[in-house]
């Protein structure tokens, strides 16, 4: 039996570049950055005074009474399906044969923090009844699988910034596996709050140019200084091949592999030696009955840190070899900051649109690239990608040494 | 000092518009709660503990299930406000 070929046929997102795919895009190609200074009172006593906050709050797209009962990160998710589901054309489908894979890295903080902060001011009493389908991770999920009557499993991987990612790999394996026809499938965060960026400050993982936000997030460049915590959200249908042609779907692109490894190493820091992320890519390549010389472009992680970026980057020209130098490597966290949890499957949206469009996205603000990275970044400029069949790999990697690279083909 | 039917009236209206999204002007004393303002189990707490909060009286965890319409939770908080 051959294998069931898995593909994308909608996409859906709220960012911090736009509230939906094509306002983030343009705004991704643009080389625009979402990041601003936190006005809230909160932010002004932190070591860290910046974020990518959505550009689109969710109380301009949602019913009051309907946010009230959701997490913020509920609220990304639902928006971003939304989109997603609308752009595959709202199919008719067997609820059976339908399924929600949607990751969160952490979950539902902020209601978890605001309802602490009723807890010891008011008491017990007063807690919302809601409390616990809010900050439980799999909530993201949970809602969309209610909203869209879904029965054939819902699903929350979670592995740190790598959540997003597997998410995907996680809903390809289900339609590969023929539990189901078509997959909700991303990642979601809304952790842009005092204690996690306090919590992140104080592993010195966050960029402090607090004076410069738009300049802060900064991959590659040799005077980076952290990451940018983002939030947001992202959604890809991924429908069984034969499914989406028998109802005449739009199909974007393919997804057609996946390489998962752990390092083994450390909790937070990456494997210098990298090896756990050559694995993941070969693996990935190898699922997807692909070689690196079919591979044009690199969404890759990049999250502006020190240490990761030429961690990863050593990696991936040892896994590519020669043929790294033909891999448009862009680094859009330089643009969206980092959603940790939505990470991967915003980043995926992006490889999505950049083979559907033929055009890789910018890294924005390298202004003198790290002597160490010896790969082939798309700076400034989106730069076009050849015709014909071609292939990009997605890779993201979580606190906890997780990694996960996803293989997507042209269509 | 005892409350009336048409102030404690006005109040839940309020709560449960503010909980549930039902506009008040819409609430009558013989709507269900559950079947027709589509306030669940969850949302019932809620409209408890503000009812609780803006009446200033207490609403018995095992009173709750018995209050099935707004009339019900009218009624009651004006016997135990007197």
């Amino acid at each position: 039996m051959t294998r069931r070929r898995v593909v994308v046929t909608g996409l859906g997102a709220t960012t911090p570049l736009g509230g939906d795919v094509a306002t983030t895009w343009a705004g991704l190609l643009a080389g625009t950055s979402g990041v601003s200074t936190l006005t809230h009172e909160w932010a002004q006593t932190l070591p860290v005074t910046i974020a990518a906050s959505v550009a689109v709050d969710p109380s301009e797209v949602m019913e009051r009474v309907e946010m009230r009962r959701l997490d913020r990160s509920e609220q990304f998710a639902l928006i971003a399906s939304r989109e997603a589901w609308k752009d595959a054309g709202s199919p008719d489908v067997d609820k059976e044969r339908l399924g929600v894979v949607i990751a969160s890295g952490i979950g539902g903080v902020i209601t978890m923090l605001d309802q602490y902060d009723i807890l010891k001011n008011k008491g017990a009493r007063f807690v919302s009844p809601h409390t616990v389908p809010m900050l439980m991770p799999n909530g993201p999920a949970a809602n969309v699988g209610l909203e869209l009557g879904a029965r054939a499993g819902v699903h929350t991987p979670v592995s740190a910034c790598a959540s997003g990612a597997e998410a995907i790999g996680y809903a390809m394996e289900m339609i590969r596996s023929n539990r189901a026809e078509i997959i909700m499938s991303g990642g979601v965060e809304a952790a842009v709050h005092a204690l996690p960026m306090a919590g992140f400050a104080a592993m010195k993982a966050l960029s402090t140019r607090n004076g410069e936000p738009n300049r802060a997030s900064r991959p590659y460049d040799r005077d980076r200084d952290g990451f940018v915590l983002g939030e947001g959200g992202a959604m890809l249908v991924l429908e069984e091949f034969e499914h989406a042609k028998a109802r005449g779907a739009h199909i974007y692109a393919e997804i057609s592999g996946q390489g998962l490894t752990s390092d083994g190493y450390h909790i937070a820091a990456p494997d210098p030696d990298g090896s756990g992320v050559q694995r993941a890519i070969a693996f990935a390549l190898r699922d997807a009955d692909l070689t690196t010389r079919d591979i044009v472009h690199l969404n890759a992680h990049a999250t502006s840190t020190p240490v990761g970026d030429v961690a990863e980057a050593n990696a991936l020209r040892l896994a590519l070899g020669a043929d790294a130098d033909q891999v448009a490597v862009s680094a859009t966290k330089s643009m969206t900051g980092h959603l940790l949890g939505g990470a991967g499957a915003i980043e995926s949206v992006f490889i999505v649109k950049a083979l559907q469009e033929r055009l890789a996205p910018p890294t924005i603000n390298i202004e003198n690239i790290d002597s160490a990275v010896t790969i082939n970044v798309v700076k400034d400029k989106p730069r076009a990608l050849p015709s014909g069949d071609i292939a990009a790999l997605n890779d993201s990697f979580g606190f906890g040494g997780h990694n996960v690279v996803l293989a997507f083909r042209s269509y | 000092m005892a409350l009336t039917q048409a102030e404690v009236l006005i109040g839940i209206k309020e709560i449960v518009e503010e909980v549930a999204g039902i506009p008040a002007d819409t609430i009558e004393m013989d709507k269900n709660f559950t079947d027709d303002l589509d306030v669940d189990s969850l949302s019932m707490v809620e409209v408890v503990v503000a009812a609780e909060e803006r009446f200033g009286v207490k609403i018995p965890d095992d009173q709750v299930s018995e209050l099935a319409t707004v009339g019900d939770a009218v009624n009651f908080i004006v016997k135990v406000s007197a």
